[in-house]
C-alpha cells in the first residue's frame, strides 16, 4: 500500500493538472468522495489499535485537510480563468457607433433669436408678440407714418384685399404693447416679418427683434449704453459701435449703428432711435412725462455676422447639408 | 443723390480730403454709397487738335493726323476712330504717356508710319463707359492746355444714400448746406440775380387745383438757338452726377434740379394750345410722355393740360406733344410746387421712377420755383441766347405748406439725449444749419426755413443738434431701471423647450415661408384660403398657409432630390385661418420624419418609420405637460393623410392636433417615394401644462396581475383600456397593454388583447383577495362592456 504522504502527493499533482472543474471533481470524488482513497483510509482506521488509531487518524485528517485546500484553491483560480475567459468572448469594439437615434439641431435663425432673447431677458426685458398680418394703423399709422408718407415706398409690403398687410416690421409690437400693458415697459419682440423683395440680400420673409424701453428720463445715452453691451456681450467680444445720424419716422433722434470688424470695416447691424413722440402720444403715453427708446435689429444679419453664413437665401432653402452645420 | 466732389466744393469747401468729407457725411445722415473717381491718372494727357487728316496708305480703317499740341509743336499720329476728322479737338496722349489702365505708350510704327501718341476715347482714359470714338471736345479747347485742367479733373462722384425726410439733400446746396453746419465752414451763397425781361410774352397759367398745385413759376423764351452744344464745364457736372448730355434746354433743367433740387420742365412754347391748367387727370384720359410710352392715366394723378387735353404727368414726366426739341426756338418753362401727398406713390403705380417724381414724393422747398426760374433762364441765354418774357410766379398762399416756429428747450435735450451740451455750440449749430435762432435762458426759438419742412416737432430740433454734435460724443450710460421682476408661468410650456425636445429626437428644425402656393394649401387643408396677397410675390407665395405640411413636403421633397436618405423636419410658426376682416393665426408645432428610422449604421436593421415612431415622439411632447393622460388618439380623417393611418389628438373633448401617414397620392405628388409621417400640433391648446402636486410614495411592495382577453377585431385599443382602468378600484396604479396576439389559438376575427394590472396601496400591504376582487371587477367590465372571453390569468 502507498504510504499517505505518497497518496497525498499524487493527489496534489492530479489537483494541479485538472484543466477544468469537472475534472477537478472527478479528483475529488477519486479522494474524498464516499469511496475515495482517502476516505477509505479513514474507514480502515477501525482496523487499527487503539492505541495506534489517534496519531493515525490525524495524519488522515492532516492530509484530507491539505487536499480539500488545494481543491479549493484550484477551483477558485479555474473560476476566475472561466469568468476571464468569458470576459474575453464578451468583449466589443467601443469604437463603433451607438445604436437608436442621433441627434436633430435648431435652425441657424432661432438659434440667434435665441440668444438676442436670451441676452436680453438676462437684462430684464419682458418678450412679447403680435400678429403677423397686421391693419395699417398699427404697422404704420400709429408709428408716425401717415398715408403718403415717402417711407411707405421703403416697405415694399404685402397687402390683403380690403387693407390689412403683412407687417413690415416688428415696431407694431411697441403700439400693442404699450397700450395694453402701459408704461414703464422694458421688452423685446421678435418674430417674422414680410417685404415684397427677392433677391441676393433679401428674402421676401425674415425675421427682426424690436426693442422697446420706456421710462422716466430714458435717454439716448442709456440706448448707446445698451446697444454696446448686447453686441460685446452677442459677439462674445469687445466691439466698437459707431452710431450714425439716420432716419425712422417714429424715432427722433434716429440711428443706424455699425459694427467694427477689422480693417477699418464698418458694417451695419440695426437701426434705433428716441421713440417719437407721436407715436407715445398714439399709445396714450405723454412724452413729456416719459421718454423712451427704440431699436430693431435683422436676425438673418447676426446670423450671418455670427456663424459665418455668405448669402441670406440658404437660410430659407433648408438643405440639411447647410442646417446640420449649426448642430 | 450723385453729384460731383467738385461741385460741392465750389459751395463749402472744408479742409477735409475726400474719405473724410464722405465719412462726415456718412456720419450725419446722408450715407456715402460708392465714391467714384474720375480722370486719375490722365498726367499727360493734353488737349490736341487735328490739322489734317489722311487715309492710312496700307491700311483702310485707320487714318494719318497731324495733331497739334500747342507751341506750334505738330505730330503725326495714326488713328483708328471712325469719328476722327479735320479741325476736331481730343484729348492727345504723347508717346511716353502712361494711361490709366497703366498701359505705357510708345512711338510705334503702325503698318510703316510712325504714330507719336494717340487721340483717346473715352474708355481709354476711364471718362465712361462706352464710346463710339474719339472723344470730341469743345471748341474752346486749347491746344496743348493739359486735359485735367480743361475738364477740371480730377473729381470724384459721390452717390448718397438719403433717407426719406430730407429731400432738401437732392441737392448740391441742400448738401452743402449740411456740410457747412458739421465741419464750421462757410457756406458760399449762389448770387442768382434775376434776369431783366426783355419782351412782354408770357403764357396763361390758372390754378384751378390749387390744392394739388399751389405754385407754377413759369417763363417764355424766345428765340433760342439750339445748335451748339451745351458748355464742357456743364456737361462734365451732369456726367459726374449720372445724367447724360442731351440738349442746352433739357441739360440746363437737369442742372439746375441737381443744383438747387427744383425739378424744371420746358414746353415747346409754340406747341401749347391754349392756358396751362393743372389738374386731375380723368378717367380714361390718355398721354404719351416723352419716352414715347403711352399711359392710361388714373384720376389721382395731377397733371398739367392745355385745350388738348394732358400735356405732362405732374413732377413724372413731361407729355410728347409739346417736348423740346434741337429745333425748338420758343420755350415756356415750368417750375412748379406739386405737394407730397398728391405725389407720393404716383409715378409706381404706372412701373415709373423719375428723378423729378424722387424728389416731388419726397417734398421740395416751396419757396424755390422763381429762384430756379431765374437761374435756368440765366444759363440759357449765355448759352442758347433768346429773350426771356418775364417770370410770373402763380401762387395760392394759402395751400403753400408752413413751417411753425419751434421751442427748443434745454430741459428737453437733456432729458432726450442725457448729456448737456454747451449752449452756445447748440446755437452754432442751429445757426448754421440755416435756422433762425434767439437763445434765452432756458432753451431756444427757432424759426424753421421753407427747405427744412421736415423740422415739424421738438424733437426734430433735438436731433438736428445731436446729429451735427456728433452721436459718437454722446457718452454712453447705463439706466438704473426698477424692473418688476418678469411674469413666468408654469402653466405653459415655452416652445424653445418643446424644439429642443425634438431636437433631441433627432428632428432637425426648419423655416418655411407662411405663403405657399394656394392649391398646395388648399389640397393638405382642404380649404380654400381666403387670406390671398393682393400683391405677391409669385404664384407659388401667394396664400397665406393654413398648416405647415406644404412647406415641411417641400423641404423634405428638396433634400430627398439632393440624396438624402432619411429627415427628420419640425417647425415652429404661425398658420393663419379665417377672414380677410377676422384673420386668425395660430401657434403650431409640426413635424415630418421620412425614411429609415435610425440612420444607416450597423447594430440594427433598416426599418422604415411607421405611424407609431411618430407617435411617440408626439406623445413625448404630450408629456411634457404633465397631463399626458389628458390626451387621446382618436382615428380620424384628414385630406392630406392616410384613412385609417390618421389620428386627432384630442386633449379632453377638444381636437388640439393631428397625427398621420401622408396619403400615397400626395407622396407621389411631392417625389415621396418612402412616404412620410406628420404632425401638427396647436401649441397654445397642445402645451398648457399642471404645476405638480406630489403624493406621498408607497412604502409597500406593489403586486402586478396580468390577464388576456379575446375581443372582436373592432374593439378599439384605446376604449378598452379606458374602461378597464375606470371600472378598477383605487388600488390599481396603472393598467397597460403588453400584447396584442392574433393567430392560433384565436380565432379569425378576434384578438387577443394582454393587459398587466400594477396594484399598490400606500398604507398596508395588498392581500390576494384585495387583487382578486380588482381583477373580478377589470373582467366584469371587459366582459359587459367588449364582450370580452377570459383567455388567460395570473
Amino acid at each position: 500500500m502507498q504510504s499517505l504522504s505518497e497518496l497525498q502527493k499524487q493527489a496534489e499533482a492530479e489537483i494541479a493538472a485538472a484543466r477544468d472543474l469537472s475534472a477537478l471533481d472527478t479528483v475529488r470524488v477519486k479522494y474524498l468522495g464516499k469511496k475515495g482513497e482517502l476516505t477509505a483510509r479513514l474507514k480502515g482506521l477501525s482496523k487499527l489499535s487503539a492505541a495506534d488509531r489517534p496519531a493515525a487518524g490525524q495524519e488522515i485528517n492532516k492530509a484530507k485537510k491539505a487536499l480539500q485546500e488545494a481543491l479549493n484553491g484550484r477551483r477558485d483560480s479555474l473560476q476566475r480563468e472561466a469568468l476571464a475567459e468569458k470576459l474575453r468572448a464578451d468583449a466589443v469594439d467601443v469604437s463603433l457607433p451607438g445604436r437608436g437615434l442621433g441627434i436633430g439641431g435648431r435652425h441657424p435663425v432661432s438659434r440667434a433669436s435665441i440668444r438676442i432673447e436670451k441676452i436680453f431677458r438676462d437684462a430684464g426685458f419682458g418678450i412679447r408678440t403680435g400678429p403677423e398680418i397686421e391693419d395699417d394703423f398699427h404697422n404704420f399709422t400709429a408709428l408716425n407714418i401717415p398715408e403718403n408718407h415717402p417711407a411707405r415706398a421703403l416697405h415694399d409690403t404685402f397687402y390683403f384685399p380690403g387693407g390689412n398687410l403683412l407687417r413690415t416690421h416688428t415696431s407694431p409690437v411697441q403700439i400693442r404693447s404699450m397700450v395694453e400693458e402701459g408704461v414703464p415697459i422694458r421688452i423685446i419682440a421678435p418674430g417674422r416679418v414680410y417685404r415684397s423683395d427677392s433677391d441676393q440680400t433679401h428674402t421676401p420673409m425674415f425675421q427682426q427683434v424690436e426693442g422697446l424701453v420706456v421710462d422716466r428720463d430714458v435717454s439716448f445715452a442709456n440706448l448707446k449704453a445698451v446697444l454696446h453691451q448686447f453686441v460685446e456681450n452677442y459677439f462674445e467680444r469687445q466691439a466698437e459701435l459707431r452710431f450714425r445720424a439716420s432716419y425712422f419716422p417714429f424715432t427722433e433722434p434716429s440711428a443706424e449703428v455699425d459694427v467694427e470688424w477689422g480693417e477699418g470695416k464698418w458694417l451695419e447691424i440695426l437701426g434705433c432711435g428716441m421713440v417719437h413722440p407721436n407715436v407715445l402720444r398714439n399709445a396714450g403715453v405723454d412724452p413729456e412725462e416719459f421718454t423712451g427708446y427704440a431699436f430693431g435689429m435683422g436676425v438673418e444679419r447676426l446670423a450671418m455676422l455670427r456663424y459665418g453664413v455668405q448669402d441670406l437665401r440658404t437660410f430659407y432653402e433648408n438643405d440639411l447639408r447647410f442646417l446640420r452645420q449649426f448642430n | 443723390m450723385k453729384f460731383s466732389e467738385k461741385w460741392l466744393r465750389e459751395w463749402v469747401d472744408p479742409a477735409l480730403d475726400t474719405a473724410e468729407l464722405a465719412h462726415r457725411l456718412t456720419m450725419i445722415g446722408h450715407e456715402v454709397d460708392a465714391v467714384e473717381s474720375h480722370g486719375t491718372g490722365l498726367a499727360g494727357v493734353v488737349v490736341g487738335e487735328v490739322l489734317d487728316v489722311k487715309k492710312h496708305p496700307d491700311a483702310d480703317r485707320l487714318s494719318v493726323c497731324q495733331v497739334s499740341t500747342g507751341d506750334a509743336e505738330v505730330v503725326e499720329v495714326v488713328c483708328g476712330a471712325p469719328n476722327v476728322s479735320q479741325g476736331m479737338k481730343s484729348p492727345f496722349a504723347p508717346a511716353g504717356t502712361k494711361l490709366p489702365n497703366g498701359v505705357k505708350l510708345r512711338k510705334s510704327k503702325i503698318r510703316g508710319v510712325v504714330s507719336n501718341g494717340m487721340l483717346c476715347s473715352a474708355i481709354e482714359l476711364n471718362l465712361g463707359e462706352e464710346s463710339d470714338g474719339i472723344i470730341e471736345l469743345h471748341s474752346d479747347a486749347q491746344p496743348g492746355q493739359p486735359l485735367n485742367e480743361y475738364l477740371n479733373l480730377p473729381d470724384h462722384s459721390f452717390d448718397l444714400d438719403l433717407t426719406p425726410n430730407r429731400g432738401d439733400c437732392f441737392s448740391v446746396l441742400g448738401v452743402a448746406r449740411d456740410v457747412s453746419a458739421v465741419t464750421s465752414t462757410e457756406l458760399k451763397t449762389l448770387q442768382i440775380s434775376p434776369v431783366a425781361p426783355t419782351i412782354k410774352d408770357e403764357h396763361p397759367v390758372e390754378l384751378v387745383l390749387p390744392e394739388g398745385c399751389p405754385r407754377f413759376a413759369a417763363r417764355v423764351i424766345r428765340n433760342i438757338d439750339l445748335s451748339s452744344r451745351s458748355p464742357v464745364w456743364l456737361i462734365e457736372r451732369l456726367r459726374r452726377s449720372g445724367l447724360r448730355e442731351i440738349h442746352p434746354v433739357v441739360d440746363i433743367t437737369n442742372y439746375v434740379m441737381l443744383e438747387l433740387g427744383q425739378p424744371l420742365h420746358a414746353y415747346d412754347c409754340r406747341l401749347l394750345n391754349g392756358p396751362i391748367r393743372p389738374r386731375l387727370a380723368k378717367q380714361g384720359e390718355r398721354l404719351t410722355l416723352l419716352d414715347e410710352k403711352q399711359v392710361e392715366l388714373l384720376p389721382n394723378t395731377m397733371v398739367i393740360t392745355d385745350d388738348s387735353g394732358p400735356i405732362g404727368m405732374a413732377g413724372i414726366m413731361g407729355g410728347l406733344s409739346t417736348a423740346v426739341t434741337i429745333n425748338t426756338t420758343d420755350v415756356f418753362f415750368e417750375a412748379a410746387f406739386w405737394p407730397p401727398e398728391f405725389m407720393a406713390g404716383r409715378a409706381r403705380q404706372y412701373g415709373m421712377h423719375t428723378d423729378a417724381s424722387l424728389r416731388f414724393e419726397r417734398g421740395v422747398d416751396a419757396d424755390l420755383q422763381a429762384r430756379a426760374i431765374e437761374r435756368a433762364t440765366e444759363l440759357l441765354i449765355s448759352i442758347s441766347g433768346g429773350e426771356a418774357g418775364p417770370l410770373v410766379d402763380h401762387v395760392c398762399v394759402e395751400h403753400l405748406p408752413t413751417c411753425a416756429p419751434l421751442r427748443l428747450r434745454k430741459k428737453r435735450l437733456l432729458q432726450v439725449l442725457g448729456t448737456e451740451i454747451d449752449a452756445d455750440r447748440v446755437t452754432e449749430i442751429l445757426v448754421a444749419l440755416g435756422f433762425d435762432t434767439t437763445a434765452d435762458d432756458a432753451g431756444w426759438d427757432v424759426d424753421i426755413p421753407s427747405y427744412r419742412f421736415d423740422i415739424d416737432v421738438e424733437d426734430a430740433l433735438v436731433e438736428e443738434v445731436a446729429r451735427i454734435y456728433g452721436y459718437d460724443e454722446i457718452p454712453e450710460a447705463t439706466a438704473i431701471a426698477e424692473t418688476p421682476l418678469a411674469r413666468a408661468s408654469e402653466s405653459r410650456i415655452d416652445l424653445n423647450l418643446v424644439g429642443n425636445v425634438l431636437v433631441a429626437r433627432d428632428y432637425q428644425e426648419v423655416i418655411t415661408y407662411s405663403f405657399i402656393d394656394h392649391e398646395a394649401n388648399t389640397q393638405i387643408t382642404g380649404e380654400s384660403s381666403k387670406l390671398v396677397i393682393s400683391n405677391p410675390i409669385s404664384s407659388e407665395m401667394s396664400v397665406m398657409r393654413g398648416s405647415m405640411w406644404p412647406g415641411l413636403l417641400t423641404a423634405a421633397s428638396t433634400n430627398f432630390s439632393r440624396q438624402q436618405e432619411r429627415v427628420r423636419f419640425f417647425e415652429i410658426g404661425k398658420t393663419f385661418h379665417g377672414s380677410l376682416e377676422t384673420p386668425e393665426e395660430v401657434v403650431r408645432v409640426a413635424g415630418l420624419i421620412a425614411g429609415d428610422v435610425v440612420a444607416e449604421q450597423w447594430a440594427s436593421p433598416s426599418q422604415a418609420v411607421d405611424f407609431f415612431d411618430i407617435k411617440s415622439d408626439v406623445v413625448a411632447l404630450l408629456g411634457m405637460t404633465g397631463c399626458a393622460g389628458d390626451f387621446s388618439f382618436v382615428a380620424a380623417e384628414h385630406p392630406a393623410l392616410q384613412p385609417g393611418q390618421t389620428a386627432n389628438v384630442v386633449r379632453g373633448s377638444e381636437v388640439v392636433g393631428v397625427i398621420g401617414k401622408l396619403h400615397p397620392m400626395l407622396a407621389q405628388k411631392y417625389n415621396l417615394d418612402k412616404g412620410a409621417l406628420l404632425f401638427e400640433l396647436d401649441a397654445e391648446k397642445t402645451f398648457a401644462a399642471r404645476v405638480p402636486l406630489a403624493e406621498s410614495v408607497s412604502k409597500y411592495p406593489a403586486i402586478r396581475r396580468d390577464i388576456s382577453v379575446i375581443v372582436a377585431e373592432d374593439v378599439i385599443t384605446s376604449d378598452l383600456l379606458q374602461s378597464a382602468e375606470e371600472a378598477a378600484p383605487a388600488i390599481v396604479k396603472s393598467v397597460r397593454i403588453f400584447d396584442i396576439y392574433r393567430g392560433a389559438g384565436v380565432e379569425a376575427g378576434l384578438k387577443s388583447i394582454a393587459l398587466g394590472l400594477i396594484l399598490q396601496e400606500t398604507s398596508r400591504t395588498l392581500t390576494d383577495d384585495d387583487a382578486d376582487a380588482a381583477m373580478a371587477a377589470v373582467i366584469s367590465n371587459l366582459e359587459q362592456n367588449f364582450a370580452a372571453v377570459l383567455r388567460d390569468k395570473n
